[in-house]
């Protein structure tokens, strides 16, 4: 592995556990800003991280040890989707280690644990959010892959990297068949981020909450490490679309030098940033779905996906 | 090579008289069986001895497989002077019936050294007839991969499902369990029957019931067609496929758990060995139209049994349901392969093929393993219904650790080998668009939708099961004295366990033992990477995963995570009770039911099932919610049969008189009437 | 053939895929405002279409159905409707016959036969549009699936009028539109088929003090 290689791989691991905390500030910010309300500073996400590693864990009498551990394996999953997903780069030794089918494996892995462990201690609270979150996950899952499989048809490869490549070399224009794509992976996203038309990020109304419900046992370093994780969970949700539907700027294999990585760097900074304030406009002008419409909302998606396949089959014979 | 000498020596012996010595272990089986009658009521003598010498056989038994498949030689034939007079039984050794002996070895050998330690005095059949039939069970399924002829396979066939009859009603005190090992036994013959004519099929016209003679023989497109459906019946109600999948969930449950894991690990999957042997070895054309067939039922009973499966309260009915579901993943890369074989792409066949066969392996290891798990549990607790359990993770560390392993492989997780199969075949339907025909090119993309709802279902189930048995509070005072497994069931469940891990981290190696099998019926592996971490079925370029390395990376990363926080922050904790919500009369009773976490699969899938639901009225003092979810197809399809073949054998019941001089007049009219036609 | 530039096919394949999208999210909407926009929406990617039809083509008369298109479809019935549904009190409609994920499972069966039944037309048109030729079917059956799917009088007369664009866009796909003529008429049908409805919708509210088409079907013959 050459120095460079290096770089590119750990950069964007490190550019991904860095950034995703202020996105979430980020989007909070606007959000405040279309709602009339004061906005929170920038900051807001690593001050709260900060004041909860510095708290002592209460422990709820019963935790097993799959409870304890599994805010570190939330944290490391979603590290590891982090160094597969190109946001910066094509090139990364590690992207070959996992391709996009195993990386909604890795998130499905990852919710599978944080599910488990919010029924460990046996509060009725916690096994609704596991219910409640299980549901949004299958319904999301098989929509998510079958957003990337039109991908994977486009470029012929599942993955990301070579999908980004693929777009890159062939000309500049908007495939039809990710039109569908792109509005059922939006769609997704929301979902599986818990963010407004399934679920409240701000919200600890017991009733609504699917998110919240189940991490309601954590606290201090635990809780800390849970909320990195979903910040970087959506950081991760962003840079896969990014990829898969605005792939200009990231450095792709062979022109990826020094300062093809800063530019690409700061074309991430900028497509965050909007992305960012589009996501609060979204949220700010949706309202949170009844759990039973969920899914609906989530079949919807899932057939915009299956849709897609079909239009790409349809129109390019 | 740098083998020491003795190793190669020793594999080229094993290599030459391969199924000479398969024969001396199954043998063996059938030996240690009938010795058990020496001392049928010893447990001690039967459990203690028997089992685990079983156990070590089934491993001789996986080597031999083994080294059928990866030795690359040529099939090995042998013929036994026992049978009918001018059809002696015919044996024969290949890659594919490796692949099977393998997988029956392996996992064979952890379910013994298990029951070794399971089975109890007073429960049933004494434990020596138990042994009797365990092995015999054993033994046919071995029988049945050999098998060279159509007579010796349907000796071994029918022999396989009375054995598995005895031991699913050994408890046999019980009626309704009289009522599914009765079921089961109709099924099978039914199948049984289909397969017969399958065979009368293939023939030919030749009257030779060889393999061999059928390989050669000259099939019209539509009597191929027609043994291919039989086969399909004669199999399908074997392997549980929906809508012939009645009798599954009824058995499943009713039979001991390592009987349990045995049908549903091992049986199963003599079926899909048959469907292959006939679909590719013995009918030497395919059509695409009999994939497609294949694949949309194979579709439908994976997503109809991960939907029972969600809303099924009984734990080990879930797990027969699951079952379904699996064997439908595994026609559906069955359907996927004659598909491609059709059209004439025959790597992409031998891709949707590996992946069929890599998922009957992996599920052998983690549904016995979860089957016996359940045995663990039902012998703590005596409780099968998951409402009676929870928090079992406290009291039975080893048993919720090792079932952890099954529930994330079944559920299809990385690194585990669930997750290596599911991705083989979401890669095959990822190649469908060069099949040339437009529908099937369109249909196909709802098919690989279908899969991954499936596998998607199939985590929600899992965390179900799993959440609800060994997680929460316990929601019985009477949970708190549960058990741990002994030390023989800890080892079977380990070493199941360890082929979960083994499997998901290098698949690779399971790759080259598919490719074997792939080789012999199209001709064709998949491309096997030169690194044995790393498997690109069909290029580096479109996709490759490995598994060590991403359990390396989340190993890494965790370790790296848990130091930093340590040395960053501290690590210092407390105990005290959970949140109460302000509600300080919270009773263990308030956590989610089995019934409430299969509430959203009830209300998704509503028209699937036929429910009644019995709610409380606001003013009942003790307000009672009680809900039944029925199969709808067993009352759309198999009532109505079930009432005809009633009204059928009701009006054939009149020639039944009753006086001795009609039935004479019966059997002198036959007589007569077979002499006429004589003449 | 006259000049067609290379990115004149991607678009219309865009534009018709869109058209695609907007009949699905016609299928899942339940409020008959959001369904109005939306058949807004629909003729504005028609008219955009249209337009670039006749310029890749040279056909000029296409343009003057794609002004017919954007006066009538997009500017005029919308606001007829709008008008309408206040006048009627008719803004909230979330009654449907069937549940939205089935009304679009169907819709995506309807989309593989419509796919199915066009291949052999594509094969032989020789327009640069024949690929989007399925897709106009497409339109036309989810239209079809919406009218019988909807209980309430005015999403059927958005039905219909969907159903008209989808037949618009297959003419212009397949034959580069039809003669003038018949164009002229069936707006003029289009028109005059939409005042009758409109009379009758006050004629049914007179009669049975609501919209709701359960009513009509007391008038069978006992």
């Amino acid at each position: 592995m050459s120095p460079i290689t290096m770089v590119r791989q750990f950069g964007e691991v490190l550019l991904a556990i860095t950034l995703a905390p202020l996105f979430v500030g980020w989007t909070a910010q606007c959000r405040a800003w279309l709602q009339s309300r004061t906005a929170p500073p920038l900051a807001q996400p690593y001050r709260m991280l900060r004041k909860l590693f510095h708290k002592d864990v209460a422990l709820a009498a019963g935790a097993t040890p799959l409870f304890r551990m599994t805010p570190y394996i939330l944290f490391g999953s979603m590290v590891l989707a982090a160094a597969i997903i190109p946001s910066i780069a094509t090139d990364l030794p590690f992207a070959r280690v996992a391709d996009a089918i195993a990386l909604i494996g890795l998130f499905a892995t990852a919710r599978v644990f944080q599910s488990l462990a919010a029924m460990d201690i046996g509060t009725a609270f916690g096994t609704m959010g596991a219910r409640r979150e299980m549901m949004v996950g299958f319904l999301a899952e098989p929509a998510l892959l079958m957003v990337l499989f039109n991908a994977f048809l486009l470029s012929g490869s599942t993955a990301l990297p070579s999908v980004v490549d693929a777009y890159s070399a062939g000309p500049l224009s908007i495939n039809p068949s990710l039109t569908f794509a792109g509005v059922a992976f939006v769609m997704v996203l929301l979902a599986e981020n818990a963010r407004i038309p399934i679920d409240n990020p701000s919200t600890h109304l017991e009733l609504t909450m699917i998110h919240e419900a189940m991490l309601l046992e954590y606290s201090a370093r635990h809780l800390a490490l849970i909320e990195w994780a979903s910040s970087l969970k959506l950081f991760n949700y962003a840079c896969i679309g990014f990829a898969l539907f605005l792939p200009w700027g990231i450095a792709t294999h062979g022109a990826d030098g020094g300062w093809a990585l800063l530019l690409a760097a700061g074309a991430l900074i900028g497509k965050l940033i909007v992305f960012g304030a589009a996501l609060a406009l979204v949220e700010s002008l949706s309202a949170k779905l009844r759990i039973f419409r969920a899914p609906e909302y989530l079949a919807t998606a899932f057939l915009l996906a299956v849709l897609g396949l079909l239009v790409h089959l349809l129109l390019g014979s | 090579m740098s083998h020491p000498g003795w190793v190669s020596r020793g594999v080229v012996l094993l290599q030459r008289h391969d199924l000479h010595w398969v024969l001396l272990l199954v043998l063996g089986w059938l030996f240690l069986g009938a010795i058990g009658l020496l001392r049928p009521h010893s447990l001690r003598f039967v459990a203690r001895g028997l089992f685990p010498a079983g156990a070590v056989l089934g491993l001789g038994v996986a080597l031999l497989g083994a080294v059928a498949l990866l030795a690359g030689q040529a099939p090995q034939a042998m013929v036994l002077p026992l049978g009918l007079p001018n059809l002696p039984f015919h044996l024969r050794l290949d890659a594919l019936s490796g692949f099977f002996l393998l997988l029956m070895g392996v996992a064979g050998a952890g379910i013994s050294i298990f029951a070794a330690g399971y089975f109890r005095s007073g429960e049933g059949t004494a434990p020596g007839l138990l042994g009797l039939h365990y092995h015999i069970f054993l033994a046919s399924m071995a029988l049945v991969v050999l098998a060279d002829d159509a007579y010796f396979f349907m000796v071994a066939w029918e022999l396989m499902a009375l054995s598995s009859y005895f031991l699913v009603v050994s408890q046999h005190r019980l009626p309704e369990i009289r009522r599914a090992g009765f079921l089961y036994l109709l099924m099978a013959h039914l199948g049984a029957l289909c397969l017969l004519l399958c065979f009368g099929v293939l023939q030919g016209g030749k009257w030779q019931f060889t393999f061999d003679a059928m390989r050669g023989a000259p099939l019209a497109p539509l009597w191929a067609t027609v043994a291919f459906l039989l086969a399909l019946l004669g199999f399908g109600a074997k392997a549980g496929l929906v809508p012939l999948h009645g009798w599954l969930p009824e058995a499943h449950p009713a039979a001991p758990s390592p009987v349990s894991a045995m049908m549903s690990g091992l049986m199963l999957k003599t079926a899909v060995y048959g469907m292959l042997r006939i679909t590719f070895d013995l009918l030497h054309i395919q059509f695409w139209q009999w994939g497609v067939l294949v694949l949309v039922l194979g579709l439908f009973s994976a997503l109809y049994g991960a939907i029972f499966a969600g809303v099924k309260t009984d734990m080990k009915r879930l797990l027969a349901y699951s079952s379904i579901e699996n064997i439908g993943i595994i026609f559906t890369g069955i359907g996927l392969a004659i598909l491609f074989a059709a059209c004439h792409l025959p790597l992409f066949a031998a891709l949707a093929l590996s992946a069929a066969l890599l998922h009957a392996l992996n599920h052998a290891f983690f549904k016995s393993l979860l089957f016996l798990a359940t045995g663990n549990v039902l012998h703590a607790t005596k409780r099968r219904s998951l409402g009676a359990l929870g928090g079992l993770a406290h009291t039975m560390p080893w048993v919720a650790t090792l079932a952890l392993v099954g529930t994330l492989a079944i559920a299809g997780l990385p690194p585990l080998n669930g997750f290596v199969s599911e991705w083989l075949l979401l890669q095959a339907f990822l190649f469908t668009p060069r099949i040339p025909h437009p529908f099937i090119n369109m249909l196909v993309p709802l098919g690989a939708a279908v899969l991954a709802l499936t596998v998607a279902l199939a985590a929600y189930v899992m965390v179900k099961f799993y959440g609800i048995i060994f997680l929460g509070q316990p929601r019985e005072p009477a949970l708190a004295e549960a058990h741990d497994a002994n030390w023989l069931e800890r080892i079977g469940l380990t070493w199941l366990a360890l082929g979960c891990i083994a499997i998901g981290v290098l698949p690779q190696i399971a790759l080259r033992a598919t490719g074997a099998v792939t080789g012999l019926l199209l001709g064709q592996t998949v491309n096997l990477s030169s690194r044995i971490w790393w498997i690109a079925p069909i290029g580096a370029k479109q996709a490759s995963y490995s598994g060590l390395l991403l359990l390396a990376g989340i190993i890494c990363v965790v370790g790296i995570t848990f130091v930093a926080v340590r040395i960053l922050a501290h690590g210092r904790f407390r105990r005290t009770v959970p949140w109460d919500c302000g509600y300080p009369w919270q009773t263990s009773r308030m956590q989610d039911t089995a019934e409430g976490f299969g509430q959203p699969i009830r209300h998704i899938f509503g028209s699937a099932f036929d429910m009644e639901r019995e709610l409380p009225s606001p003013s009942d003092s003790a307000p009672r919610y009680r809900i039944h979810v029925e199969d709808r197809l067993w009352r759309m399809a198999y009532v109505p049969i079930a009432r005809a073949v009633q009204r059928l054998s009701d009006s054939i019941g009149v020639l039944q008189g009753g006086r001795l001089a009609i039935y004479l007049l019966y059997s002198f009219l036959t007589l007569l009437g077979l002499l006429a036609g004589v003449l | 053939m006259p000049h067609s530039p290379h990115w004149i096919v991607p678009s219309l394949n865009l534009l018709a895929s869109l058209l695609l999208l907007i009949s699905f999210a016609m299928l899942s909407r339940r409020r008959t405002q959001r369904l109005i926009t939306l058949f807004a929406w629909q003729g504005a990617i028609l008219f955009t279409s249209t337009c670039l039809v006749a310029y890749s083509s040279g056909h000029k008369e296409l343009y003057y159905s794609a002004a017919l298109t954007l006066m009538l479809k997009v500017i005029a019935l919308p606001w007829i409707l709008h008008r309408l549904i206040r006048r009627l009190g008719a803004q909230w409609d979330s009654e449907l016959l069937v549940n939205i994920p089935t009304t679009m499972l169907v819709g995506l069966v309807l989309v593989i036969f419509a796919f199915g039944l066009a291949q052999p037309i594509s094969l032989m048109a020789t327009t640069i549009t024949r690929n989007t030729i399925g897709i106009a079917l497409a339109v036309i059956f989810l239209a079809f699936l919406m009218m019988i799917t909807r209980r309430k009088a005015i999403t059927q007369v958005i039905g219909f009028l969907a159903m008209e664009n989808g037949l618009f866009f297959a003419a212009t796909s397949a034959t580069y539109g039809m003669p003038m003529v018949i164009e002229l008429g069936i707006a003029l049908d289009l028109l005059v088929g939409f005042f009758i409805l409109g009379i009758f919708f006050f004629q049914i509210r007179e009669q049975f003090d609501s919209l709701d088409l359960r009513h009509l079907e007391a008038l069978k013959e006992e």
